[in-house]
Formats: structure tokens, C-alpha cells, sequence
């Protein structure tokens, strides 16, 4: 019972736990900064974050030291040695995981809608970019001169996330009148074709190059810097992501967001509190596949390739289990699954195969390469997703509803102006996890 | 003055008749009860008036307008509302928010006000917690405001049923036995609210019900289904020694001994 008193001091005690955190950071980034190599030392800086999430400080001070980790802590850290390039890739991907896994969090956790194809919208973007930011455009437009110089990087951004999100009503408009099961199939059916498509549209008119792919996309370019190693893109992906965020907060509790909830809670009582269902619904499905569409444009930038094979079904199940695996609904969680999955994918196990690697070399050990952990990933996110199904469905951190304050909510009281609004229980713990 | 006309209106499920040529005038600002046995097609009625089914034939007619072939979304905004037999309220949200989902269509927030978080948008939302709340404390049920549904009591949820179909500022209510599974005081609270509502809000009331002393406590008008049909209507008293109607719920022997 100790643990337990002393977690409950801790949470009395704001300086306290102002202490830790400091502390925490100052060690980790310290650590990380001296020892290079110790991916363990760039994943605790990471958590940092999360330790944050748990403070009771206001969302503004939240903000502010998660802000200063991203922006100047982490990179500093890291760019002390050979494995800097490294380092920030994931922390790239981790990014752009979390931007889908948020948009597929509208679709699947708000609104209700089990969307199965939802790497489709990612493809969309990467390809959307990838055909003008390559001579592959000339094969089927008629004027203009290709590839687009980088600075229209910055417009394709916007255009990746309209594409994606007129696609995603296209996709909406048939695929609404099926529901549950059925609407998790057809939506299986939409993410292969648009794949398949991508793979076969080399004739008769070559637009996507077919299973070749396109190769040298034009780097992005601002003020005539072009943005080539993944510590550029590092930026560029958090700033999408913080606007992400606050989109998907602002909306979570807002007139849209509560609609998509009582779409999702009951349906037929929802039409009869006014509801245009299929409206609701159409933009859940834009709004979750725009997010897509603006990663998929900065993905393409940032691998100078993109071809077919990125957007398998398997990527649309590994967004959904980090979804279900942070807490359908849940803003933080998503964010925190996303993190734990593409950090598993792509460091994780990666590093405990070349440990292994290392071991059977030196002749300690001897890991058959069938069972090299790097190999294991589905059957992984299996046992995770069974082992969250029956003893944690609503995920690691479960979706809060927001808890509105008496004193605002009363008449007598709106001579108040200090009380500014709802204390949502949820958005107090916004952080931030890249 | 009517403010609900319902002419011929009949529903079919292939072969069976839920609803037969039914025909009545809802009086503005009356409370009208519809009452029948099980299975005698008054919820069927309920959901083609709010356009959950689109009636076979017949017409609806609300303020001489016609509703039929309008989609549920749409005859709310026109201003009706109603609440449900088995309870549908959105579980996993809070008491609040239930209420605020049925202003929906009063909020006027779109995606771009809403991302850009404009002062418009913050101040509506906030009269909208406070109309909310105010609505919940009509109900009686502001202590439970920040609970989530599905947690409250049966009888409470009822009640949120009702709190939220007026959040959606309709002019004609229809409750879909709302006192079921209530015990006589809840009952008798709920009788009290369903009166105000209409004296207060300017509200006209429609319910199904099968607690015969509220329904002959404080409806005007009752009508009568039975197998799908209208049989008899009038006012409580003259519902009460109407023959049809004892034989539809006690069978024919019964009505024989009541004459």
C-alpha cells in the first residue's frame, strides 16, 4: 500500500510532481544526448511525454513542455551521433501513424463506422503528389510542365487532403446503406481496389506507373532549402500533427462530434433529435480520410517513392489495432497506441533481431531465422489484440466524457465571466506523442 | 384549431396490416392518448408520423401540411419529437450531452467555425449547456447531469428520454408509454410533467400508454386501436363504457357482463 500513498502524495502535490518530471527529462535527455546508440534512452525521452499526460498541470503548461521535448529537446538529443537520421525517421513515422490512427479515430470511434480500407485514403495522398512531383505527369496531361517544383509541396498538402476527403464521400455515398459487419467488408473491398488500381493503371494511359512505382519524387523546397533527411520532415509532420489535434479536440466536443457519438449510440434516436445521418456520417468518413491524405503527400516526400506495396491491408489493420488498442474514442489513447505500435514495429523488434543476430553470430544462442522477432509482428498485434479484447476493451486509455462544471452551467452564475466554459475531464490531458 | 391530421393512413408489412385506415385531429395543445392492446399497431402509427416508416397510404398532415414521405431528421425540424417505448438514449454520453445532441438542428457550428474554435461558436455552445442544463432541471434530473446515461436509473432515463425530445423545441410531443416500468410515484410525477409541459411550453402531447389512471387522468381525447384499427375514440369517459373497447381488452364475455 505504500506505492498507493505515495502516488496519492505525488497527485497532491503539484511542485512535486513538477520535480519528477524535470528531473525525468533532464535525465533522459541527458542519457540519450551522452549514450547515442541507446535506443532505450530516445524511447524514455519519448515517454517523457506520457509522464507529462498524467500531471495535473493546465493543458497551456501541458502544451508548453510537451512543445519544448518535440521541438528542441528531442532533436538536440539525438543529433549527437551517427544514428540521428535513424532516430528521427521514427520519430517521423511515428507522426504520420498518429495523424491516421486520429482520422480513422472519427470514423471508427466517434462516429461508429468499422472501416477496414482506410490506408486507401493514405495511398490517395501519397499518389496524389507522387504523379505531379514526378515526369510521370507528362504521360496524361495535356499542359503544364512536370514534375511540379518542391515548393508546390505546400500546396499539395491542402490538395492531398481534399483528394482524400472527396473520396472519402465518394466512398461514403454507396457504402452507407450497409451497416456493422457488412459496411467493415465492403470498406475491406474499397482499400484493395483503390491498391489494385494504383497497381494496374500503367495502361492504357501510364498515370500511376503501375507495380514500378514512382520513383524520385521532388523534394519539398521552402526559401530554396530543399527538405531531404528525416529531421526536416520531423518538423514539418509535427506541425500537421498539432493542427490535427486540435481539430480533433475541438470537433470531439462540439456540435459535430456529439452528433457522430449519437450516431454511433443509437442510430434511429439520433435521426429523431434531427440528425442527418447520412450527412453525419459522410463527414466522419472526409474529415478521418483527410488527415490521411495530408500524411500521404508528406510520406511520399519523404521516402522520394511510392509505389503500391506501402498500402497493403495489413496497414489498414495495423492503424486499427493501434486505434483499439490506445481506446476507441479516446484522443490521448489513440495517440499513445499509435506511438506503441509503430515504435514496436520499427525499433522494438527490428533491435531485439539484431540483438539476437548478434548473438547466434557470436555463437551464444541459436534463433532459428523463422522465429527472428522482426518476423513476429501479426502474430504480435494478435496476441495483443486478444489480450485487449478480453481484459481491456476500452483500450489503455479509455475515452472520458467531459465533465462540465455546475457553476458555469447555471443561470445565477453568468455574471461569472472568469468561468470560461466546460472543465473537460478529457481535454485537460491533451498531450502530445511524436 | 387541429394541428395533427391523420386521413386513411394505412401501413402495410407484406401481408399483415399494422395500420388500417386510420383516421383522427390532434386539437392544438391537447393531450391525446392512443391506447390498445399489445399489438395493436400504436407504435407503428407513432413511427409513421415520424417518419421511421413511410406509410402504404394515407395522408399526415401537420399544421395542413403534409410530413409523409419526410425522412425522421427532417419531421423533427418541422416539430415533432417524440420518445421511444424501448429506451434510446445515447449510453456512453453524458446526461448533458444527450440533451445538447436534440438542439442539433438550434446550433448553427459548422466543421470550419468549429476547427477554428470562432467566439460565436464558443458562446452558442455555452448557452447550449446552459438550455440543457435548464431542461434537465425541468425534468428533475440536473443532479445527474454529469453522469453518463446509461448509468441512471430506469426511471430517470425515461424521464432524460423526455428532456432531451424537448431540447429539439417541438410544438407536438409524442411519448411512447412513457410511464412503463415506473412504480405509482414516479408515475404520479411523471403525470404532473407531462400536464406542465403542456401548459408551460405551449406543447401538443400524443401518447401511447398502458397505465389506464394516467391516461384517464389527463387526456382529453383518447383513441382506440385495436388489430390495426381505429375503434372507437372520445373522451375518457366516454372510452370508459365504450363496449368495443372493453371487449378489445377483457374479450367478449366481459363486455357482455359490463352492459
Amino acid at each position: 500500500m505504500d506505492v498507493k500513498n505515495l502516488l496519492s502524495t505525488i497527485q497532491a502535490n503539484k511542485r512535486l510532481q513538477a520535480i519528477i518530471v524535470g528531473l525525468y527529462i533532464v535525465v533522459t535527455f541527458a542519457s540519450l544526448y551522452l549514450a547515442q546508440k541507446s535506443v532505450i534512452a530516445f524511447l524514455l525521452l519519448l515517454a517523457s511525454l506520457l509522464l507529462l499526460y498524467f500531471t495535473s498541470f493546465s493543458n497551456r503548461v501541458k502544451w508548453l513542455v510537451g512543445g519544448l521535448v518535440l521541438v528542441v529537446l528531442l532533436p538536440l538529443a539525438a543529433s549527437q551521433g551517427e544514428a540521428y537520421q535513424s532516430y528521427m525517421e521514427v520519430a517521423t513515422l511515428v507522426g504520420i501513424y498518429i495523424a491516421m490512427a486520429l482520422g480513422l479515430n472519427i470514423v471508427v470511434g466517434l462516429a461508429g463506422l468499422l472501416d477496414l480500407g482506410f490506408v486507401a485514403f493514405f495511398a490517395l495522398g501519397s499518389y496524389t503528389y507522387g504523379i505531379f512531383a514526378t515526369s510521370q505527369a507528362n504521360n496524361f496531361m495535356p499542359f503544364g510542365h512536370y514534375p511540379l517544383s518542391g515548393e508546390s509541396f505546400w500546396v499539395f498538402i491542402f490538395i492531398g487532403c481534399l483528394v482524400a476527403a472527396l473520396f472519402g464521400v465518394l466512398l461514403g455515398i454507396p457504402v452507407l446503406r450497409v451497416k456493422g459487419d457488412y459496411l467493415a467488408i465492403v470498406t475491406l473491398g474499397f482499400g484493395e481496389i483503390i491498391r489494385i488500381i494504383f497497381n494496374n493503371l500503367d495502361k492504357p494511359v501510364n498515370i500511376t506507373n503501375g507495380a514500378m512505382g514512382l520513383a524520385s519524387v521532388k523534394p519539398p523546397e521552402l526559401f530554396g532549402i530543399q527538405f531531404m533527411y528525416p529531421s526536416q520532415f520531423y518538423y514539418i509532420v509535427l506541425i500537421i500533427l498539432i493542427a490535427v489535434i486540435f481539430a480533433v479536440r475541438r470537433l470531439e466536443y462540439s456540435k459535430i462530434g456529439r452528433a457522430w457519438k449519437a450516431v454511433r449510440e443509437n442510430e434511429i434516436a439520433a435521426q429523431a433529435m434531427g440528425i442527418h445521418l447520412v450527412r453525419t456520417k459522410l463527414m466522419a468518413f472526409a474529415v478521418g480520410a483527410s488527415f490521411s491524405g495530408m500524411m500521404g503527400v508528406v510520406f511520399a516526400a519523404k521516402q522520394t517513392f511510392v509505389d503500391p506495396t506501402s498500402f497493403t491491408l495489413v496497414e489498414s489493420i495495423t492503424i486499427l489495432v493501434m486505434v483499439i488498442l490506445g481506446g476507441m474514442g479516446s484522443v490521448p489513447g489513440v495517440i499513445l497506441g499509435a506511438a506503441i505500435v509503430t515504435i514496436l514495429n520499427l525499433q522494438v523488434l527490428t533491435e531485439l533481431t539484431n540483438w539476437l543476430n548478434q548473438l547466434s553470430l557470436s555463437g551464444v544462442i541459436h534463433v532459428p531465422d523463422a522465429l527472428s522477432p522482426a518476423k513476429m509482428q501479426r502474430f504480435i498485434f494478435g496476441i495483443i489484440l486478444i489480450l485487449f479484447a478480453l481484459y481491456r476493451p476500452q483500450g489503455l486509455l479509455p475515452a472520458k466524457n467531459p465533465v462540465f462544471d455546475e457553476k458555469d452551467l447555471k443561470d445565477t452564475d453568468s455574471n461569472h465571466p472568469m468561468n470560461t466554459g466546460v472543465h473537460k475531464g478529457g481535454t485537460q490531458h491533451v498531450h502530445l506523442d511524436s | 384549431m387541429s394541428i395533427l391530421t391523420v386521413k386513411n393512413l394505412t401501413k402495410q408489412f407484406g401481408g399483415l396490416v399494422a395500420n388500417s385506415n386510420i383516421n383522427m385531429e390532434v386539437q392544438q395543445g391537447s393531450i391525446t392518448a392512443v391506447i390498445g392492446p399489445n399489438g395493436a399497431g400504436k407504435t407503428t402509427f407513432f413511427n409513421m408520423v415520424t417518419g421511421v416508416y413511410q406509410p402504404t397510404s394515407g395522408e399526415i398532415l401537420l399544421n395542413n401540411e403534409s410530413i409523409v414521405g419526410l425522412k425522421p431528421h427532417q419531421v423533427t425540424k418541422k416539430g415533432i419529437a417524440r420518445t421511444f417505448q424501448n429506451i434510446r438514449l445515447f449510453g456512453a454520453i453524458t446526461v448533458l450531452e444527450n440533451v445538447m445532441v436534440g438542439m442539433h438542428n438550434h446550433l448553427q457550428g459548422g466543421l470550419f467555425s468549429t476547427i477554428l474554435n470562432l467566439p460565436r461558436v464558443k458562446k452558442e455552445e455555452k448557452e447550449a449547456r446552459r438550455e440543457a442544463y435548464r431542461l434537465l432541471e425541468y425534468v428533475g434530473l440536473e443532479s445527474f447531469f454529469n453522469e453518463e446515461a446509461r448509468n441512471l436509473p430506469y426511471g430517470a432515463q425515461r424521464k432524460l428520454e423526455i428532456a432531451r425530445a424537448l431540447a429539439t423545441k417541438p410544438k407536438v410531443l409524442l411519448l411512447d408509454e412513457p410511464a412503463a416500468g415506473m412504480n405509482p410515484k414516479e408515475t404520479n410525477e411523471l403525470t404532473k410533467l407531462i400536464y406542465n409541459m403542456r401548459e408551460e411550453l405551449d406543447l401538443t402531447i400524443i401518447l401511447i400508454e398502458h397505465d389506464m389512471k394516467l391516461v384517464m387522468e389527463i387526456s382529453e381525447h383518447i383513441v382506440v386501436l385495436d388489430h390495426g384499427e381505429k375503434i372507437a375514440e372520445g373522451t375518457p369517459d366516454e372510452i370508459r363504457n365504450n363496449e368495443k373497447v372493453i371487449e378489445a381488452y377483457l374479450g367478449k364475455g366481459a363486455a357482455a357482463t359490463a352492459s
